[in-house]
């Protein structure tokens, strides 16, 4: 047993009371405990890929217990996988929030920081479903925190939204674990996976109730047609670096729905088979076309990136909807990009709305380093409208590839092309009204505008990071998706997860 | 006792629903809040009724037990949902102040009147 594996989790616990109890008085030292706790954490993650990446599933028993009566954590490539986009992406916010003063604008944002990542990397890792709501509740609780952060009128309200319908969201996903409970007498994931296998699809009545019901609340997380609403509310109101780490939430409700119906209501499972796909497929085409006229419509840059968000959601849960090793290759490699995609956009709206004064989508003269941003914005609406030469176009190209079945090809292929000409229209045309209708317009008057210095290196380097992820992910796409095979292959491989969470005797 | 446990989720659950689509933000979290007393309820009765039976498997004869495991989620899960309505309660309260006015919708933020009040 590999006590490594509960390091995302520990780490971040112990950190987050100790700089909001210790440090709270000093930024300064908040600030590098929080910077060194978030690069142990990238180091850690990326020690933990390591280790998955030979292929076999490493498992964590809490006090030594066996499973199914303990609470396991499991560690394989897809988990090793998604704790290392978090801390990555978490880096790169926290340098960016450092770097723009507003993690000093209101409390605790750093002891908040730090409960959202123990959050999110135990989601990931855990392998038992009940552990899974108490971590979504332990990210939201901090998520409630960050997105009121720094306060203001609209923010509390928007903020008040989010919160009740994530409550919502949670007393369903109770109702959901109670009705599983009480079909299988079981709620660890490897566990339910044998007992469900077990039940004739003639008694899977309760099951399957259950399973929608999960479905409809992970796809709250996912901001899935039509609980998608709160999306474009909470991220376009939410501090633009609260909004950049919240594009890994979104991944938190995708991930969920690929682990519990792979694992556990998957393919092969003569009670619920196929029953997830049949409507995560639409709703995940009406979500593109929701985010599609989302971007197309919005007359603020926030709700544009907000809702070019929703649908590259849409994009994702489409391939995720087939449940099948290609299209779950496609979507991983989508999971990877569009994190780092909707993070660089938020990031670069933050630069250019702090110096704009504002975020609507109005010609006003030239800012500094106009260029410099208009390139910045450029690269970003490139990365999330797919187009190449960065990861975007390869993610819906992989997308669009894996969906070759005569039924789904028309629906999808119509959905994911037109969707993102929509989204290109709607992005070139906030382009041009933010930085190039700017440098037609007379110049400022220096004196009203001194107080507004250029952006430090420091501001920068973070989006700029963003956008080299993209990038990179495009350069390495080869290795990267060959890695992404192998995770496919070991998610599919349901009596390897079981017998490495239960021991040889997993038929028991 | 299955009829009245039913009854209470049933009755507690419509009171919650029909309460979280009220505009104003008190009613929604009493709804919450009922919504929240109703999982209670159906998680505690998903380990099946046994009246009168201790949580611990007898080691002496045949004794039937109750299941221990939806009473510790249950307290998981009140533990929870009490910390969440503090949490909304605050937040509620936040807005509340902030906007003199408690209802629950947004209005239209994306016009550009409204645009200059936006957050930064």
């Amino acid at each position: 047993m590999n006590h490594w594996i509960i390091a995302p989790v520990v780490l971040p616990a112990l950190l987050a009371p100790l700089i909001a109890f210790v440090m709270r008085h000093d930024i300064s030292v908040a600030r590098a405990a929080s910077v060194a706790g978030t690069l142990a954490l990238l180091a850690i993650s990326i020690g933990l890929t390591v280790l998955a990446a030979g292929g076999e599933t490493h498992l964590y028993r809490l006090g030594d217990w066996p499973a199914p009566f303990g609470i396991v954590l499991v560690l394989d490539r897809l988990s090793a996988l998604m704790v290392l986009l978090t801390s990555t992406l978490a880096t790169i916010v926290l340098i960016h929030a450092i770097a723009t003063g507003w993690d000093a604008r209101g409390r605790h944002f750093h002891a908040l920081f730090q409960f959202q990542l123990m959050g999110i990397c135990g989601a990931f890792l855990t392998g038992d479903i009940f552990n899974l709501f108490v971590f979504f509740e332990v990210l939201l609780i901090a998520s409630y925190g960050l997105m009121i952060h720094s306060g203001g009128r609209e923010r509390m309200r928007a903020g008040l939204q989010y919160v009740v319908m994530n409550l919502a969201g949670s007393t369903l996903f109770l109702f959901a674990l109670g009705t599983l409970y009480a079909s299988t007498g079981t709620l660890n994931i490897a566990d339910l996976a044998v007992r469900v296998a077990a039940i004739p699809a003639e008694e899977a009545a309760l099951v399957r109730v259950a399973a929608i019901l999960l479905m409809i609340v992970f796809a709250v997380k996912a901001a899935l047609f039509p609980v998608q609403f709160w999306l474009p509310a909470t991220y376009s109101n939410a501090p633009a670096p609260v909004a950049a780490l919240f594009a890994i939430m979104t991944k938190v409700g995708a991930y969920a729905i690929l682990r519990i119906n792979t694992i556990a209501f998957g393919p092969g499972i003569e009670g619920t088979e196929g029953l997830t796909g049949t409507w995560l497929f639409p709703a995940a085409i009406v979500t593109i076309a929701v985010g599609a006229f989302g971007v197309l419509g919005a007359r603020r840059l926030m709700p544009l990136i907000a809702f070019s968000a929703v649908g590259s959601m849409g994009t994702l849960l489409v391939a995720v909807a087939i449940f099948s090793p290609e299209a779950t290759t496609a979507a991983l490699y989508y999971i990877v990009h569009s994190t780092f995609a909707a993070a660089a956009l938020f990031l670069v709206a933050d630069l250019v709305m702090s110096r704009r004064g504002g975020d609507a989508l109005v010609a006003i003269p030239a800012t500094a380093q106009n260029g410099l941003f208009a390139a910045l914005f450029f690269a970003a609406a490139i990365g999330m409208a797919g187009m190449p030469p960065l990861s975007g176009f390869l993610g819906k190209l992989l997308v669009l590839d894996a969906l070759r079945d005569p039924g789904q090809m028309a629906w999808a292929w119509s959905a994911v092309l037109i969707g993102s000409l929509l989204t290109i229209v709607g992005f070139a045309r906030a382009g041009s009204t933010l930085f190039w209708k700017a440098t037609a317009m007379p110049a400022r008057d220096p004196a009203t505008y001194s107080d507004i210095a250029p952006a430090r290196p420091a501001e920068i380097v973070p989006a700029m990071a963003a956008v080299a992820a993209l990038a990179a992910l495009a350069v390495f796409a080869g290795p990267v998706s060959r890695y992404l095979e192998g995770t496919t292959a070991q998610l599919f491989d349901r009596t390897g997860y079981v017998t490495s969470v239960l021991g040889q005797d997993g038929e028991d | 006792m299955e009829l009245v446990v039913a009854s209470a989720v049933g009755v507690l659950t419509s009171g919650g629903v029909y309460l979280i689509l009220r505009l104003r933000s008190f009613p929604v979290i009493l709804g919450l809040a009922l919504l929240s007393y109703a999982v209670n309820v159906f998680l505690f009765s998903s380990g099946r009724f046994a009246i009168d039976q201790s949580p611990i498997l007898s080691p002496y004869g045949d004794a039937s037990y109750t299941d221990p495991l939806p009473q510790a989620l249950v307290l998981t899960a009140i533990v929870i949902s009490f910390g969440m309505t503090a949490v909304l309660v605050m937040v509620g309260l936040g807005a509340y102040l902030e906007s003199d006015d408690d209802r629950i919708d947004l209005g239209r933020p994306d016009t550009e009147a409204d645009a200059e009040d936006a957050p930064r």
